[in-house]
Order: C-alpha cells, then sequence, then structure tokens
C-alpha cells in the first residue's frame, strides 16, 4: 500500500512530477519506489543549470540493497537541486512528496508534463505490478 | 575419492530418500547424447605422498638464482609469522564477507589494510583491493572517465617511461569502452617524464594523466611539477607507486598543490612472495569525493544493534551483484589473501622498519650501480635520482649476457630493448634488502667475466 | 568480545626489530620528494601482531571451521596439499621475468593443467591467465567481439543474458562495450526458447549461460539454445560458475559452448581466501583459439615456454603485468592430480546426491522449493516467502539465525527472481551426518519463526557481534581509522 496523491503526475517508473505556479516542474519519486529501495543512503542530484531530456537518466538514489536511476519526465533544463538530500537522503523516505523533492525543471515543451500518468493511471500500474 | 566422506551405507540411506535408485538417475535430465565419456588427458588420481614427491620433483629442476630483477615485482624479506597467520584455515578458507556478523575477522583485518593504505598514499579512502598493478591501472582510468565530469574525450596520458605492460594491460581493458591512451616522451638524458612533454596536448579535452612514481626505470619524477601542470589543464591526476618507497617519498596525495586524485599500484612488495608471478594484489586509494566511482569492496566501521562497533561491506550498490550492468567495474572475487599478508606485514614493519627497507634498497641498487658501471662495457644511463632500480647500458646485447649469466645462477635484470629499443643495449637492474654484499661481488664478479671477451662485431 | 584495531595497540617506538635491517642509511632524496611525516602504521611487537591477528581469524567463519552451502560459490573443502605443494620454496621464490629455462617444473605443471582443463571441458585451448572469474567473462566477451571483429561484422553489440544471470555477466558485457538484451527463464526454470528466437538477430554477439543455471536446474534444452544462436550468427558463453555439478559428466564444448570461464576457486578448490584470489581460466573452441589472452603454456619439443605477442599475434592480449595467479594455479593442478580421472567424475556425482539429499529432507520437513518439479544439480532453492508471509521472518532473518545454530547461511536474495530465498549448495566434501544437523537447524529456525519471529529479526545472537546496521555503515563513511 503506498500513498499516490491526486494531484500529481506520474511515469511508470516511479517518479512524480508537480506542476508549479511558475510554470516549472518539480520532481520526486513515490512513495512505492522510496519503500522498495528501503532506506536510503546517498542521492546523486543533477547539477544546477544541466539540461535533462525525457526519459533520459539525470539522477541516482542508493539504498544498502539498489542503486536506481532516475528518469527525468521532461525535457528543459534544471533550474534547482535539492541540496538538502546530501546529508540527508532519508528525507526521500520520510516525505517523498514533499521535502524529499529531487530537481526542479524548467521544461521547454509543456505538453511533456500532460502526457504523464494521472494519479489513477498510476494506481493502476502498481496494482498490475505487483500481480 | 580422496575428500568424499560417502560410505556405501551412507549413500544407500541418502538414495532411499530422494526416492532414486542409484546416483546415475539424478542425472536424468541431462540428454543422454550430451554425455561425455572417459577423460582421456586427465592421469588417475595420485595420493598426496605420490604428488607430494612429484612436485618436489618438479621444483628441483627450478632451483633459485641469485634474483636482480625488478620490473614491476620486487623481493623482499617476508616475516616467518605473515604466512603462518595467513594459512590458519580461518583466513585461508573463509570467503567474502557476505555474513559481516560471521566475518568480523577478515572485514576487521580489511579495514586496518584501508587505514594503512590510506595513510601510506596520502589520500581518505581505499578499497579492499583489484586483481594486480596493472588491472588496478586500467580500473583508475576507467575511474578518472567517471569522475571526470568536465572531460568528454576519455582521453588519457600514459608516460613512456611508465611500465609498458601496465599500459598494454590498460589498452586491452578500457579500449572496448573507448578509452584511448597517449603517450607522453621521457628525457632521454636524465629518464625523467617531462612536463614539457604535455605542451602538446595543450588546450585540448584530456580526462587525466598517469603519473608513475618511481617510473619504469626507477628514475623519480618530477611529480609536483607534472600534478600541477595537469590539474592547471582539467585532467585528473591518476598516480602509481610501488608501496615501500611512500615509507620515505613524498605520497601522491600531497602531490603539487591539490594531490592526486586516483592512487593506485601493484601491492605485491608486501609481504607476498614472488611466487612466479601471482597471486598479487592491486590497491586502489582516492579522495573522498570520488569513493563512490571506486570500484571493488569496501569496508565500512558501524554499530550493531547494541551499539558496538563493527564492520561490513559498504557501498555495494556500486557493484556488480547490485548495479549490474551499470556497475562500476564486473569485479567480485578480488585478492583477499594477500590483502591479509600485506596488512600482517605492514603491521610488522611499522613505520621504521618499511622505512628501513625502502632506505636499504635505494642503497643496495647504488652499490650495485657502483660495482658494475665500475666493468669495462657497463655505463649508467640516466643520471638523477632513482629508488630500487638503475638502467645501464651494456657493449653488447642483453639476451646474451642475460643467458649466460642464468647459466652461473644470478638473474641479472630485465632486458629493455624490447619496449625501449632507442635505448640500446639497456639492462634493468634492482637491488632490494635481500641482497647482501657478498651477492653483488658474486654479480659482479660473473659480469666482468661475461663482459671480458671481446663483444661480438 | 571486541578486538580493538591494531593502531589501539600501538605505542611510538616499538617495533618488530627482527624484520628489518638495521642502522642508519644514508640516501639521497630530493628535499622536494621526501615524505615529512612518517605513515600511520602500527607501531607493536612481533607477538601484538600475532596474537591481534590470530584473534581476529577466531572471529570468522571458514570452510575449515563450518559448514558452508553458499549457492553458487561451491565451499569444499580446500586440501593442504595443496596449499604446501603450491608453496615449495622454488616455485614461492621465482620471479616471474626469470628465463623459461629456469622453470620448467612449473611450466610443466601449468603445461598439464591446461591439457587436464581442455579435457574436463571438451575445448580445444586454454589459457590460464585470467585471474578471477569475472575477468575470465571480460576475456570472453572480448574474444567473442575480436572474432566478429575479425570476420568484418562490425554490428553485433549486443549480449544475451538471462535474467537470472549473475550480475557479473551483464556487468562484463558493459565494460566490453556491448548492451544487454535479458531474455526471461519459464516457471520450471529453462530459458523460454520462443524469446530467445525473438531475441536473437544480425546484432546479437552473443549468448552468456551458466549450465546447470543460477536456478539450479539443467538447461535441458541447451542443444537448441546452442543451435537457435549459432545459426543467428552469434557465439555461445559458458559461465562455468556451476561446473561442480557436471564436472566429468558433462563437457560445455559438447553442449555447443564457444568459450567458458572456469572458476579453480570454485570447481577446483582453490582457496577463497576471504575474498580471492581466485582464477577464470577460460576454455575456446577452435574458431576462437587464435584469440585467447596470452601468455599461454607451449612446448616445442621437450621445452616448455609461454608463448606470446609473437606465437598469438591476434590475442585479444595481456590481462596481467605477468601471467596471472600462478599460485593459484598450481594449487588446483595439485587438486586435479589428486582427484585423478575417476575422482573428478565422482566430484558432480557427490555434489549431486548431496544436494538432491538436502533438497528432499527439507522439502519433506515442509520448507517450500523453488523447483520443485526439477532434479537439483550441486544446489538447489529454498523460497521462505511463505514464512515471511506468516510470520515477517525473511530470508535474511533466516541466515542469521542458523549463524547462531553454528551454519554459515547459504546465499540469500540470489537468484533475484525468486523472493525470499536461500540457494543451498553443500558440496560433495561434506558428510550426511552435516547435512542432518543442517535440516534440524532450519526447522529449529522455522519452528522459532513461527512462535517467536521477534527471535529471529534480533539474530543473532552469539557472533562477535549482534546484526550490524549497513543503513549507517553506507551513509555515515567511516572508511579508515583515524587516531583521536
Amino acid at each position: 500500500m503506498s500513498n499516490v496523491p491526486a494531484d500529481l503526475r506520474y511515469l511508470k517508473s516511479h517518479e512524480w512530477a508537480r506542476l508549479e505556479n511558475d510554470g516549472t516542474v518539480t520532481v520526486g519519486i513515490s512513495d512505492h519506489a522510496q519503500q522498495a529501495l528501503g532506506d536510503l543512503v546517498f542521492v546523486e542530484v543533477p547539477e544546477e543549470g544541466a539540461g535533462v531530456t525525457a526519459g533520459e537518466a539525470c539522477a541516482v538514489v542508493e539504498s544498502v540493497k539498489a542503486a536506481s536511476d532516475v528518469y527525468s519526465p521532461l525535457s528543459g533544463e534544471v533550474v534547482a537541486s535539492n541540496s538538502e538530500l546530501g546529508g540527508q537522503p532519508e528525507l526521500i523516505n520520510q516525505d517523498p512528496y514533499g521535502a524529499g523533492w529531487i530537481m526542479r525543471i524548467r521544461p521547454t515543451d509543456k505538453a511533456q508534463f500532460s502526457a504523464m500518468l494521472d494519479a489513477a493511471a498510476y494506481e493502476a500500474a502498481l496494482a498490475a505490478e505487483t500481480h | 575419492m580422496p575428500f568424499n566422506p560417502h560410505t556405501a551405507e551412507d549413500v544407500r540411506e541418502m538414495l532411499a530418500a530422494i526416492g532414486a535408485a542409484d546416483i546415475e538417475s539424478l542425472f536424468d535430465e541431462i540428454p543422454s547424447g550430451l554425455r561425455s565419456g572417459t577423460l582421456a588427458s586427465v592421469p588417475q588420481a595420485l595420493s598426496e605422498m605420490e604428488i607430494g614427491r612429484l612436485m618436489s620433483e618438479r621444483a628441483a629442476t627450478d632451483a633459485p638464482r641469485l634474483n636482480f630483477v625488478g620490473a614491476g615485482a620486487y623481493e623482499h624479506h617476508i616475516p616467518a609469522a605473515v604466512w603462518a597467520i595467513v594459512t590458519r584455515g580461518e583466513f585461508y578458507s573463509a570467503y567474502t564477507p557476505y555474513q559481516a556478523e560471521a566475518s568480523q575477522g577478515t572485514l576487521q583485518l580489511i579495514y586496518e589494510f584501508q587505514s594503512m593504505m590510506t595513510s601510506l598514499t596520502g589520500m581518505a579512502a581505499s578499497n579492499a583491493s583489484l586483481y594486480d598493478g596493472a588491472t588496478a591501472l586500467a580500473e583508475a582510468c576507467l575511474m578518472a572517465v567517471r569522475a571526470n565530469r568536465k572531460s568528454q574525450s576519455r582521453r588519457i596520458l600514459i608516460p613512456v617511461a611508465a611500465n609498458p605492460r601496465y599500459r598494454q594491460v590498460v589498452n586491452v581493458i578500457c579500449g572496448n569502452q573507448k578509452v584511448v591512451t597517449e603517450l607522453v616522451p621521457y628525457d632521454p638524458a636524465t629518464g625523467q617524464t617531462t612536463v614539457a612533454g604535455l605542451d602538446q596536448y595543450a588546450g585540448e579535452d584530456i580526462t587525466a594523466l598517469v603519473i608513475q612514481q618511481p617510473n619504469f626505470f626507477g628514475t623519480l619524477e618530477a611529480v609536483d611539477a607534472l600534478t600541477d601542470k595537469a590539474h592547471a589543464a582539467g585532467m585528473l591526476v591518476i598516480a602509481v607507486v610501488n608501496p615501500t618507497s611512500l615509507a620515505i617519498l613524498k605520497p601522491p596525495g600531497e602531490w603539487g598543490e591539490r594531490g592526486a586524485d586516483i592512487v593506485c599500484g601493484e601491492g605485491q612488495p608486501l609481504g607476498v612472495p614472488l611466487s612466479s608471478g601471482g597471486p598479487y594484489f592491486g590497491f586502489m586509494t582516492t579522495r573522498m569525493d570520488y569513493v563512490r566511482q571506486m570500484p571493488g569492496r569496501i569496508v565500512g566501521r558501524t554499530i550493531d544493534l547494541e551499539g558496538k562497533p563493527g564492520y561490513s561491506l559498504t557501498l555495494q550498490a556500486r557493484e556488480q551483484h547490485i548495479r549490474r550492468s551499470k556497475a562500476t567495474s564486473n569485479i567480485c572475487t578480488n585478492q583477499g589473501l594477500l590483502v591479509t599478508a600485506a596488512t600482517i606485514y605492514l603491521s610488522l614493519l611499522g613505520p621504521r622498519g618499511l622505512a628501513q627497507v625502502a632506505g636499504t634498497c635505494m642503497q643496495r641498487t647504488a652499490e650495485l650501480v657502483e660495482a658494475l658501471t665500475a666493468i669495462p662495457g657497463v655505463d649508467l644511463l640516466f643520471d638523477g635520482p632513482r629508488y630500487n632500480e638503475a638502467v645501464l647500458r651494456l657493449d653488447r646485447p642483453v639476451q646474451g649476457v642475460l643467458e649466460v649469466l642464468a647459466g652461473q645462477g644470478v638473474i641479472g635484470g630485465y632486458d629493455l630493448s624490447r619496449f625501449y629499443p632507442s635505448l640500446g643495449n639497456a639492462l634493468l637492474v634492482c637491488a632490494t634488502e635481500t641482497r647482501s654484499k657478498a651477492d653483488i661481488d658474486n654479480y659482479s664478479r660473473a659480469m666482468a667475466n661475461v663482459l671480458k671477451s671481446a663483444a661480438s662485431a | 568480545m571486541r578486538e580493538k584495531t591494531i593502531f589501539e595497540h600501538s605505542s611510538p617506538g616499538r617495533s618488530a626489530m627482527a624484520q628489518y635491517p638495521q642502522g642508519s642509511i644514508d640516501v639521497a632524496i630530493p628535499a622536494a620528494l621526501r615524505r615529512r611525516t612518517a605513515p600511520a602504521l602500527p607501531e607493536v611487537s612481533e607477538l601484538q601482531v600475532v596474537r591481534h591477528f590470530t584473534r581476529l581469524s577466531q572471529l570468522n567463519f571458514s570452510i575449515d571451521t563450518h559448514f558452508y552451502p553458499l549457492g553458487s560459490c561451491t565451499m569444499k573443502y580446500n586440501p593442504k596439499a595443496c596449499n604446501q605443494y603450491a608453496m615449495l620454496p622454488e616455485f614461492l621464490g621465482r620471479h616471474p621475468l626469470a628465463a623459461d629455462s629456469t622453470g620448467q617444473g612449473l611450466l610443466q605443471c601449468l603445461y598439464e593443467l591446461q591439457e587436464m582443463l581442455k579435457d574436463v571441458t571438451g575445448m580445444h585451448g586454454v589459457s590460464l591467465t585470467p585471474m578471477a572469474g569475472a575477468q575470465g567473462e571480460f576475456a570472453g566477451v572480448a574474444m567473442i567481439q575480436a572474432y566478429h571483429k575479425a570476420r568484418g561484422d562490425f554490428g553485433r553489440r549486443e549480449i544475451i543474458v538471462p535474467d537470472a544471470a549473475h550480475g557479473t555477466n551483464p556487468a562484463t558485457a558493459t565494460m566490453c562495450g556491448c548492451t544487454i538484451r535479458e531474455i526471461v527463464s519459464r516457471p520450471d526454470g529453462d530459458i523460454d526458447i520462443d524469446g530467445l528466437r525473438a531475441a536473437v538477430g544480425p546484432q546479437t554477439a552473443g549468448i552468456m549461460l551458466t549450465n546447470p543455471s543460477t536456478l539450479g536446474v539443467f538447461e535441458r534444452r541447451i542443444v537448441e539454445v546452442a543451435q537457435i544462436v549459432h545459426e543467428a550468427g552469434g557465439l555461445l558463453y559458458y559461465d562455468g560458475a556451476n561446473l561442480n555439478a557436471i564436472l566429468g559428466k558433462v563437457r560445455p564444448g559438447d553442449m555447443g559452448f564457444d568459450v567458458i570461464h572456469m572458476n579453480l576457486h570454485k570447481t577446483f578448490s582453490t582457496p577463497h581466501g576471504g575474498g580471492g584470489p581466485g582464477s577464470g581460466a577460460v576454455g575456446v573452441s577452435k574458431r576462437l583459439l587464435p584469440y585467447l589472452p596470452i601468455p599461454v603454456v607451449g612446448i616445442d619439443g621437450d621445452r616448455y615456454r609461454w608463448m606470446d605477442e609473437k606465437d598469438l599475434p591476434e590475442s585479444i592480449g595481456r590481462l596481467s603485468a605477468f601471467m596471472g595467479n600462478t599460485g593459484v594455479l598450481l594449487r588446483a593442478y595439485v587438486y586435479m592430480r589428486m582427484l585423478g580421472r575417476d575422482g573428478m567424475q565422482r566430484v558432480s556425482e557427490f555434489a549431486t546426491l548431496n544436494a538432491n539429499y538436502l533438497m528432499h529432507r527439507l522439502r519433506d520437513a515442509g520448507f517450500e522449493l523453488a523447483y520443485p518439479e526439477r532434479r537439483a544439480g550441486h544446489e538447489f532453492i529454498v523460497t521462505l516467502r511463505k514464512e515471511a508471509r506468516d510470520h515477517g521472518t525473511g530470508a535474511m532473518d533466516f541466515a542469521k539465525r542458523l549463524l547462531d545454530f553454528g551454519f554459515h547461511a547459504p546465499t540469500t536474495y540470489f537468484p533475484l527472481l525468486v523472493p525470499e530465498c536461500l540457494l543451498i549448495e553443500p558440496t560433495e566434501t561434506e558428510s550426511k551426518q552435516e547435512l542432518d544437523a543442517f535440516v534440524e537447524a532450519m526447522i529449529a529456525v522455522r519452528n522459532e519463526a513461527k512462535s517467536d519471529p521477534e527471535k529471529l529479526k534480533g539474530a543473532p545472537y552469539t557472533l562477535p557481534v549482534r546484526r550490524l546496521d549497513d543503513v549507517r555503515a553506507a551513509r555515515q563513511l567511516d572508511l579508515a581509522w583515524k587516531a583521536t
């Protein structure tokens, strides 16, 4: 059982995205993902100013038993990365949709955001995965 | 069947429990057409007594000779305590410490090893070993590619005066990942890699510079100038070092303004016998910033449920069994037993002992050079500061001289003409603390004898 | 009782004086290159060193002290004779660059080892140089690539790997500049042949397989697998980690494999040493002979010698500065001579007997097998998913509690395909009594899981340390001792 906030968008690979008022998009990994990984020990965030491409790996989250790539849902520029994660990777476990955010992107194509799964579709994908 | 405990009674009871008629039926899933016949090339079994005798006879034909060759493997005195402890079953027959609570001996030992290697090299973190010095350098090159985010070229500069076999291994292991090695020349007068030799790459994207100290000729490089120049050009610096020499030489962590970025080398001098080429071990140390890019196992200190200190493998998510195709390396088994030997060796020698060994090696090599260059037909190349090896030029091809010396019980050195034809009849000689004054006298007498006859026209 | 670190035993000025040259030494090191502060090495007496490391050794489980059924690791007895004869002083003191003429005894041992390994694997050439299984894998994939390149076939960059494969396989493919294509295993453990047919094509460099697979079962349609891959123009690589199951019974060369690596530290009983050294000797079919990594031992008349670049100009090259883990190779040689022809076949027979016996006893005791319809090879998988669901205890908890019962735990969580799994490989050198005792311990642990699951979760209790916090180990990196 994992928490899937209704107001966010998702990728099948367990990233979430939130469209902010200023047009940027905040990205992180879902509650399901942090549960599967277990206690996070390290997060490699992208550099501010770096360009990202939709569908390509741009960050790494590492637990004791796995190191997983985080895929950018959108193409664009990284305007901010969560520097708190350096000293406190467990923020992702504790608050994956809030304090555990990973990066904020200024997208080049807003349509990519709408193409992501909505909460219901992501929940359905999760249900299919566990069978 | 020498090592199986099964009696006929055991076999009967076990087959009954399985419900199988005989052992053969346990293989019934294997297509019968695949079943092989007898092994024609495998002789019938020998008892322990018989194999012991055979091995002794074989060993007897390989009588030891007085050794004056280094070129990447060095003969040092190994205290008796080292291998007495290393061959204890609890170390010898233990496995990789995946169940940490049942492997605290091995894990604590590796932690102590890591501590010693970081201090010896002047760096912050060490791994638990790689296969040997050459593969350690190959892994260091791949690590530099990962760690140097600002560089895209995957070009690595390697001195011509660095171990040529290491260069070959780097090309074999790294070539398929588009790493390209390029050469930096040395000054033929001094044997040193020149800072000016880096000028030809000015303004280009180079990922890393390898600096070997001492270099393959035994010559001491201008490490500070080379390090600073490399860093100024955006390259990472990979140091390849002789661990014994670090007792008296400035460690790579203190080279130039910022120190080297990755340090590696051959650990064999630390308590590991020459053993006809292996097993040895490669070591690697680095800055804390790059520790997640470092391949191989790493041991960390932590606490247990009761808050007491203990040791376990850490940062395993980088490794093959978890990260799989994105792993830092495919390395799994490394050289644990040799690390055990090195840790015990370093504990017995301590800082003073290791410095005495290193200093004595330098001294013996100087005495050897003096004795041999007194012979007509033997000249010294590269009259600069050196550690435990020197390059001599003979008045005739080295190969023939070495053969005659071998017949007289002396391994005279390494023939450099194969990799360095421009040096002519060049011989790389080495004398460690294991060579006495009498040994050196024996060698120089033998050499004088060989060179007495006129060099063939 | 915790052991202090060796550094905590140090006293400034203390040393083991017998072990290094005394007296003052006058050497000229330029000031800029001189070391200024002594390295932080221990300053202890010889007795302190001996006592410290002897006591550390006593904190370990090892084959010499404990039953060690680590699946896929083949923890069989390491005969003492192998160590003793490999360490004869003439072999031990020999410099690798000494002339071949001064090492004929050694070279003869290594040449005969090559010949025996060729025979047991059904291959046409062997190189002893790779220093571990992973290096053997690298050599194998590199040779496959060299073969395709030599034929001008540059498009083959894909290596097919079953989803159950050991992690070194995909890691190796990446190191060789290839990409991976995973194919699924069926519920009965065999590869999905239709999936394989769909996966092969002109992009296929080859397939990496273990047989028996990492699931512990024999790939029954291996001949067909070989045909499909060969017809598509790819080559077959055999991961020899599980050779113990078929030694003397089936030869990878006869199954159609083009290249194999052997783990001498598994099948041929060279010591695991707390994490190596191993040896990953490779064997090849005729078409890959030109690419063998050098050096290889050859024979001219009655003289043995190392063959190098001149003899094998198309070799993939050298994998080490010298000739690989020679001391390990000598141990394997002694072991093979002590087993002999008949002994080699008995290995797989008794390894398989032990595995099947243990599997049946555990099944009869109510444990769930991952592949209940299949014969075990030399190892088998138990899944503890039922116990995890019913009592909240995972395979890790079982493993930790088994340690208290005096058994090293089996391999846990590999292969990744089977949830909460234990991969159990008893090997042929264990007695029926040892296996029975292990079954009793497993039953006892499961009873505890039922009645007192918290007991398992807190295990181990009787070892030098309690369960270790590996999250903390990764978050707060303490990788080297610092004097405070």
